[in-house]
């Protein structure tokens, strides 16, 4: 066997050892009601903010807690607590999605990452604003 | 209807130019193609003579078509949405050509124009390669011209053109069924806060540029493919991807930089998959360079070359598409979304892809390859197998950034975990490790076979170095990053020891093995700088550190997370407040001219008396009809360390007014009155008080209440309010108590025994900021050591340049010919 085989096989170990490890670290995307079936596990949900109650944040009490209400596809909603400050732009979101794990009704995130806030969008404009601009002339 | 105030005629003649460069590059593609496959070279050379002109037109129309997006931006013809929706009047200079690149257009334009530019020198300068690179280019060009094209085909849209007006774009909108609607547009929409960056005048263009450029190699690589000239254009083509190397990586650590900068994500890297798209093509057009240098030394390696230039550019094509389809969306925190193209997006990846793999499986067999494998001492052996490395490394980054792809095409619902990026960390540590030790050592192995005595008496002197060092960083440098256990720690440490291995056998090889003669030295400057990079990396990451952890009010969760909840730091307006080795304090604000941003002034003071400065982070008011703030981060640079300060909350964000109303009390002394978090009694009033807060004047009449407060803490206050009577007027000076929220006045006397006290509680008295710091130590070294890896990389295209000049045009086939199978003429 040549050399080069030797290395290529031990590539492909290597390849399957990092993809295993890998696919164990994945997690899959959840619906809150399935989320809750896995209670203590991380999940990602993709969920919107529940406008109907506030977003609370309070640096002057504690700036490193903001909690707020989402609703998901399903209708199904949680309190979501993430321990660091509100990220900016959450409440023109259209869709919030959230890394965490689920504690009987409370949505937990630890990271500070576990927050992807999804806008119209910070890079394209929104074409409406530009409307609505243009229409208020 | 005619419009009053527009200029027309800059969009039409963008729009024709647009054609003609369609037309053009249509034309230059089909009489290259014809010149490549001529049999007669009268009619190969007449063929290439049209290509050329035909491209050079198409170059300059390209080049032209710039110009006129910068004049209507420049001009302020708001009549454009370009320029309405990415520009305003108030942006400056360098700015106004951001605009450009904003949005999707311009950025497909900066792409072709690079094209243009790089295919005019190639026309100069690839000699009897340039027809088949020329009509790969050309294809390139077709397709990208189509872009921008901006015109339907049955109901089918291509492209987006840079030159919509206005009124076109939001037909319906009522102000347009005005002649002279211009009078009433008086500026454009702007630029995005976050672009209004010196960084993202400049890295768009290199960054851009760097794509642009690993279309050369590809087209080498296809023109090899076609012309049967397997292993022809190996040495002519090195010093391009040796520059393409070096533009894209020097553009893709910019954009780390920006991002470091200017963004708050508290790093230069996130694993992000609009970063990764990137870093892909570039992995593996290092590995490509690498056997291609492989091959033109010793004949070895020669499909692995072909292979990772087209994967090289496959892959741009493919992040292409990642980046501006939507379909990262739920993953990327800076993709773009949709934009109704992803269709054409899709088809930019699969015309070059089919092709292209299909004659390079097609014509594999008949690439020569040496049967006989290399020596383990020889040069070329590590030099594949790092290549190897590099692909794998990869090959892992690619699956990881494809999982939204691989949803769509699988229906499944896989996403990366928790934490984003040590999925990546994990790996990638160990790809470090292997390349800082390869790069270090196979520089001193010759090709083809080295002496084992002197291989080993050469390396001996570096090792004992690198080993010198880095044990002493790992000994006394602190690093215990065991977030994620030992064994991520123990490679840490192992990939720090390869890192230095990395700069110092490099730096050492420049004197041994050159001889210092730095013209040659190319390949070691950009290891070292390639190692110097990795180590400031791997100090950087684990040894940053939160600066304002909040040990006043931090959360309880437990032993095991008492890092939890702890990041921000409250700091109210003038408290000099406790944070680690400092006292920070918020001093003051301001708001530039334009209301647009607010800078906090942030008193940093060493505890021990060593140094004090102060530190300007900003909050930015989100222009482009978006409300609500970003935030923009200060850094103080020290030649070892960054600190690094951003605002994550601040009262000045409210926008609403304090609404809360003051509310009166008839008191007399000994009377109690309750407000919202406790009491406050009225021990006594003072007549003609001396007080810092008044300065009693003749004639003056006046009193002082003194009202002493109980908190629910039971904490005890005081509040002292003055009423004066000067000139028959009545002055009045509230006392604030601001841990309360509270503000009190005097406002009347009532009768001879009984005053009217004013109270009134607010939530937000004194300004605040919620703040946090990051230190990242050793940060510079990543700097340092891009610049350097990008002056090795062009040191290499100087020094293989001036290698091809002397053989002169029509070369010869070189001595060392690898040995060609003996080639079957099917067709």
């Amino acid at each position: 066997m040549k050399k080069i085989h030797i290395v290529i096989l031990v590539a492909i170990a290597a390849g399957i050892m990092v993809l295993l490890s890998f696919m164990g670290d994945l997690s899959t995307y959840e619906t809150l009601a399935s989320a809750r079936q896995k209670e203590g596990k991380t999940v990602t949900v993709i969920t919107q903010l529940d406008r109907t109650l506030p977003i609370e944040y309070n640096p002057a009490v504690n700036p490193n807690l903001t909690s707020f209400h989402v609703v998901d596809s399903l209708g199904n909603k949680a309190r979501v607590v993430y321990y660091f400050e509100k990220p900016f732009d959450m409440e023109k979101s259209d869709r919030i999605v959230l890394k965490g794990k689920m504690k009987g009704d409370l949505f937990e995130i630890n990271r500070k990452d576990g927050i992807l806030i999804k806008c119209p969008s910070k890079y394209k404009d929104d074409p409406k604003a530009a409307y609505n601009n243009l229409s208020q002339n | 209807m005619d419009y009053i105030g527009e200029h027309l005629l800059p969009g039409q003649l963008g729009h024709f130019l647009v054609v003609l460069s369609l037309v053009a590059s249509i034309i230059a593609f089909v009489a290259y193609f014809k010149s490549t496959n001529a049999k007669n070279p009268d009619e190969a050379v007449s063929w290439r003579k049209l290509g050329r002109i035909a491209f050079i037109t198409e170059a300059l129309s390209v080049i032209s078509v710039f110009l006129i997006i910068l004049y209507i931006i420049v001009q302020h013809y708001f009549e454009y949405y370009y320029a309405y929706n990415h520009s305003d009047k108030t942006l400056s200079a360098k700015y106004l050509l951001s605009s450009i690149w904003e949005g999707q257009e311009g950025s497909f334009l900066l792409w072709t124009l690079w094209h243009g530019v790089l295919g005019m020198i190639l026309i100069r300068t690839s000699k009897k390669w340039e027809a088949p690179v020329m009509a790969v280019i050309s294809f390139a060009q077709i397709c990208l011209a189509t872009m921008v094209l901006g015109i339907y085909i049955f109901d089918l849209k291509i492209g987006s053109t840079p030159f919509m007006l206005t009124r076109n774009q939001f037909s319906n909108a009522p102000i347009f069924s005005r002649a002279d609607y211009l009078s009433n547009i008086t500026d454009g929409v702007g630029l995005n806060q976050l672009l209004q960056n010196y960084w993202m005048v400049i890295h768009p263009p290199v960054l851009f540029l760097g794509f642009a450029s690993t279309i050369v190699p590809f087209a080498f690589a296809i023109a090899g493919l076609w012309k049967k000239e397997y292993g022809g254009w190996t040495k002519q083509a090195l010093p391009w991807s040796l520059f393409s190397g070096g533009i894209l990586g020097l553009g893709i650590m910019m954009g780390a930089y920006w991002a470091y900068e200017s963004l708050s994500f508290g790093g230069y890297w996130a694993w992000d998959p609009v970063e990764n798209a990137s870093l892909v093509p570039w992995l593996i057009l290092v590995a490509g360079i690498h056997t291609q240098i492989v091959y033109n030394s010793t004949g070895h390696s020669l499909r692995a070359t072909y292979f990772f230039f087209i994967a090289a550019f496959l892959l741009v094509l493919y992040s292409t598409y990642l980046t501006r389809s939507g379909d990262l969306q739920d993953t990327s925190v800076h993709a773009f979304t949709g934009s109704g193209m992803n269709w054409q997006l899709r088809a930019l990846v699969f015309v070059f892809l089919v092709p292209s793999l299909w004659l390079f499986i097609a014509r594999y067999k008949k690439i020569p390859h040496i049967a006989k494998e290399e020596n383990s001492y020889s040069r070329e052996f590590w030099m594949f197998i790092g290549a190897l490395v590099l692909f794998l490394s990869s090959v892992f980054i690619t699956i990881a950034t494809s999982l939204p792809v691989i949803n769509k095409i699988f229906g499944t619902a896989f996403t990366i975990g928790e934490d984003r990026e040590f999925p990546y960390n994990r790996i990638q540590i160990f790809v470090a490790v292997v390349l800082g030790v390869l790069t270090a050592v196979t520089q001193y192995l010759k090709f083809k076979n080295t002496a084992k005595a002197t291989f080993y008496k050469k390396l001996l002197i570096p090792t004992v170095i690198a080993l010198a060092i880095s044990l002493s960083i790992s000994i006394w440098g602190d690093i215990n990053y065991d977030k994620f256990g030992l064994g991520f720690l123990a490679a840490i440490h192992l990939a720090m020891f390869a890192s230095v291995y990395a700069v110092v056998a490099n730096t050492g090889y420049i004197w041994s093995g050159l001889n210092g003669k730095l013209k040659a030295a190319g390949a070691s400057v950009a290891h070292v700088g390639f190692g110097l990079m990795m180590v400031g990396i791997l100090i950087s990451s684990s040894k940053k550190e939160v600066l304002s952890m909040n040990f006043l009010n931090p959360l309880n969760f437990g032993p095991d997370q008492k890092e939890k909840g702890v990041e921000n730091l409250t700091l109210y307006q003038g408290v000099r407040t406790d944070m680690g080795k400092y006292w920070a304090t918020y001093a003051s604000d301001s708001v530039t001219q334009k209301g647009k941003m607010t800078y906090f002034r942030i008193d940093m003071e060493r505890k021990d008396g060593k140094e004090n400065f102060p530190l300007y982070p900003d909050l930015i008011k989100n222009t482009k009809g978006q409300e609500g703030y970003s935030n923009n981060p200060d850094a103080r640079h020290y030649w070892n360390k960054d600190i690094f300060v951003y605002i994550n909350y601040s009262t000045k964000m409210q926008d609403e007014k304090d609404t809360s109303q003051y509310r009166s009390h008839t008191m007399q002394v000994g009377d109690t009155i309750f407000y919202a978090n406790g009491f406050m009694r009225l021990d006594s009033v003072t007549a003609n008080p001396v007080d810092a807060r008044y300065k009693a004047q003749a004639g003056d009449v006046g009193i002082m209440a003194n009202l002493s407060l109980v908190t629910r803490e039971q904490t005890k206050l005081k509040a002292q309010p003055i009423l004066f009577i000067r000139d028959n007027k009545p002055e009045h000076i509230m006392d604030s108590v601001y841990s309360q929220g509270l503000s009190v006045a005097l406002a009347k006397v009532v009768d001879d025994k009984h005053i009217e006290i004013r109270v009134r509680e607010s939530s937000q008295m004194v300004p605040f900021i919620a703040l946090k710091v990051l230190q990242f130590p050793f940060i510079r070294l990543v700097w340092l050591g891009t610049v350097l890896m990008v002056i090795g990389f062009f040191m290499s295209v100087a020094y293989r340049v001036r290698l091809l000049k002397p053989a002169g045009a029509e070369r010869a086939p070189r001595k060392k010919e690898p040995v060609e199978p003996a080639q079957e003429l099917t067709s």
